[in-house]
């Protein structure tokens, strides 16, 4: 195991340095209880203590819209090229939640055939992990999937000790960096301090619905016709700031667009939603999935059940944006207690 | 910074579009040939087919692997792309990707009875089998097929169809929900021709294509005729834009988290009867 400790005041420093090598993002204020990740080039632009951004870290890996392809017909036959359009970029102070995000994107992704415009973005991407000591709001559920701590995902990971983070050093890439900057290795009393932290997190994090995570499969197996879609299904707006949010959410549109030339132009993926009334209907005149009820079982089924045939993990982080961003107050812990509750 | 990814799977292949005929007021037939060797498809597959700066739509490969060389689709004007599909002709060039999806189980089906049944546009991919069927009459048993139109004038491959009446290896039915004067055939649902034909179910595959709410009714028939739920074969259709089990559209509503696009579009009806809907 490998550590190293940063001391508070040289923050500053670490991101400066950083910048100077790569383009920096972290969690920056925006007011209102409201952050970003945004570019930052000094320590003090940092916001450390911070509840989960408004758009998740997925948009530096599959961007709202990304060029997948260019074309030319100016000549008799067409021609297209796939590029990437990314470079090299740190994210700094990454929770775990969102650590976790973006392990579920890497996934999906990387399942054949392959998406090497994420992938190959994903590769540009120096990842530094912030450890959340306490909730960011009453809205988390992190312990209930079990990402209040990490679980990898990153090259660097730092933990708050008061006076100092301790860094885990996860990538040879991470170990190099630290090395470059001189960080000193930790100490044995840095290491029982960050167990100590930890151990108090146990009585600070607890299953936040009551539910055993284990039945949520089965709960959502009996939910297919539960009350609880209807419900939700008359007060939903279809508006899909839910899943635009969501750190797992990838569903895309694909889409041309033309230069003014009328001879040259790009095919690129935009940001789509199973909430918005047209993802399911087809040219027939036929929708599979009319009902807003429909729509939000369809939501949910994608992050708490689906997922675990396939990639057996849930396919939500607990990060509570989605609750935060509903304009219908939908809540994702009471939507899960009410279903835990109607098959009691 | 900008690089080219080589490799890429949205790297469209080009076809050339070397016929074309107008079949009806709303279908059009393409021929087309890719500039970088054959397609490699079999039955019941599907290209995503790109006109450069409209965009992308499914369409089945309604032509036989037997048929060498170029492959073939019939589109249907339903909206922007398929309509400025209609406006293409012979030299014209088009984006494709693909072959996708799970093909019809050949293999399974070989040494069995075959009942095809289709309803409108769904004879598209199913000639894609019937076709190869065709070709390798020998290795299957009995042959019927059932066509379902609206009217006459709707009926697709009618020179083609007329070859396979004329088969003695083949029995060929179809039938109009709306007659027209000169029309001398059956007047009535697909589902009326059902009953009707002799078979010994244990051995029959039937592949089904058609809209979805003909699935329904059809299938309800073929199980009154103990068809096996495993040797009903279904091709359906969803909303797609990537064809590589991503983008999400093409979900079914199955406990199993079927994609059209990748664990179809054919499935058999055990494996989807507990969606919402086919
Ligand atoms: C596996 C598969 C095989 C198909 N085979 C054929 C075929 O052989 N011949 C044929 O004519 N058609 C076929 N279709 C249907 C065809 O893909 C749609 O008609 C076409 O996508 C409509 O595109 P558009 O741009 O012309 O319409 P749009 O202008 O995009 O939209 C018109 C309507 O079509 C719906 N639609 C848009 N995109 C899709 C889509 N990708 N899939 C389904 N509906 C969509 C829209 O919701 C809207 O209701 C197939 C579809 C699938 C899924
Ligand atoms: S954010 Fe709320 S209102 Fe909007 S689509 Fe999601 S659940 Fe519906
Ligand atoms: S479903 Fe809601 S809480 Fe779960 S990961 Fe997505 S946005 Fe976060
Ligand atoms: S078409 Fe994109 S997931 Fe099937």
């Amino acid at each position: 195991m490998n550590y190293h400790i940063l001391n508070k005041d040289g923050l500053d420093g670490f991101i400066k340095k950083l910048s100077k090598k790569m383009k920096v993002y972290a969690p920056v204020s925006k007011g209102h209880g409201n952050f970003a990740f945004e570019e930052v080039s000094s320590g003090a632009q940092v916001a450390l203590k911070y509840i989960p951004t408004i758009l998740p870290p997925k948009k530096y890996l599959m961007p709202q819209r990304e060029k997948m392809l260019e074309f030319d017909v100016t000549g008799e036959r067409p021609v297209d090229t796939a590029m990437l359009e990314a470079e090299e970029i740190a994210l700094f102070g990454v929770h775990t939640c969102d650590l976790a995000g973006i392990q579920c994107l890497n996934m999906v992704f990387s399942e054949r055939p392959r998406d090497y415009n994420y992938l190959l973005r994903k590769e540009k991407l120096f990842i530094i992990g912030l450890e959340c000591n306490t909730y960011c709001d009453e809205h988390a559920s992190c312990a209930l999937v079990g990402n209040q701590l990490p679980n990898g995902g990153y090259d660097l990971f730092f933990t708050d000790l008061g006076e100092c983070f301790i860094i885990h050093v996860n990538t040879q890439k991470g170990e190099d960096l630290l090395e470059d900057m001189g960080l000193p290795k930790a100490f044995p009393a840095d290491m029982a301090e960050l167990t100590r932290v930890r151990e108090d997190k146990k009585a600070i994090f607890k299953n936040e619905i009551g539910v055993e995570p284990k039945k949520l499969p089965e709960i959502f197996e009996k939910a297919m016709n539960s009350k609880v879609w209807e419900e939700l299904g008359k007060r939903c707006l279809s508006c899909g700031n839910c899943t635009n949010v969501c750190p797992t959410c990838y569903c895309f549109d694909m889409a041309d667009t033309v230069n003014l030339d009328l001879k040259t132009g790009a095919r690129s993926r935009t940001w789509d939603s199973c909430q918005f009334s047209t993802f399911a209907a087809v040219a027939g005149g036929e929708d599979f999935r009319p009902d807003r009820s429909e729509r939000q079982r369809h939501r949910f089924s994608r992050k708490f059940k689906f997922p675990l045939d396939k990639f057996y993990r849930f396919f939500c982080t607990g990060c509570g944006r989605c609750t935060r961003t509903c304009m219908a107050k939908i809540n994702l812990k009471d939507t899960l207690k009410a279903l835990a509750a109607e098959q009691r | 910074m900008k690089e080219e990814i080589k490799n890429s799977n949205w790297k469209l292949r080009k076809g050339r579009i070397i016929d074309a005929k107008q079949m009806t007021s709303a279908e059009k037939w393409f021929d087309i040939k890719l500039e970088d060797g054959g397609l490699d498809h079999e039955p019941g597959q599907f290209v995503q087919v790109e006109l450069f700066g409209i965009g992308e739509a499914p369409i089945s490969i309604c032509s036989s692997p037997t048929k060498r060389g170029s492959f073939e689709l019939t589109v249907r004007a339903a909206g922007r792309l398929t309509r400025a599909m209609h406006a293409l002709g012979k030299g014209d060039w088009l984006g494709i990707r693909g072959p996708f999806g799970k093909p019809f189980p050949v293999k399974l089906m070989t040494g069995n009875d075959l009942l095809f049944v289709a309803g409108g546009l769904g004879i598209a991919p199913l000639r894609s089998l019937i076709n190869y069927v065709m070709d390798n009459r020998r290795e299957f048993g009995k042959v019927d097929i059932l066509l379902g139109c609206k009217t006459p004038e709707d009926m697709l491959f009618g020179d083609e169809i007329k070859k396979w009446q004329k088969r003695l290896d083949v029995n060929f039915s179809c039938t109009v929900d709306r007659s027209a004067p000169e029309w001398k055939g059956n007047v009535g649902l697909i589902t009326s021709l059902i009953p009707g034909v002799t078979m010994n179910p244990e051995r029959t595959f039937s592949v089904v294509v058609g809209p979805p709410i003909m699935y329904k009714f059809v299938i309800a028939e073929l199980l009154k005729k103990n068809i096996p739920e495993r040797q009903i074969i279904l091709s359906l259709e969803r909303h797609m834009k990537c064809g590589m089990g991503k983008c999400g559209h093409c979900q079914i509503d199955h406990p199993k988290n079927y994609y059209c696009c990748k664990d179809g579009p054919t499935f058999t009806y055990e494996e989807v009867k507990a969606a919402r809907k086919l």
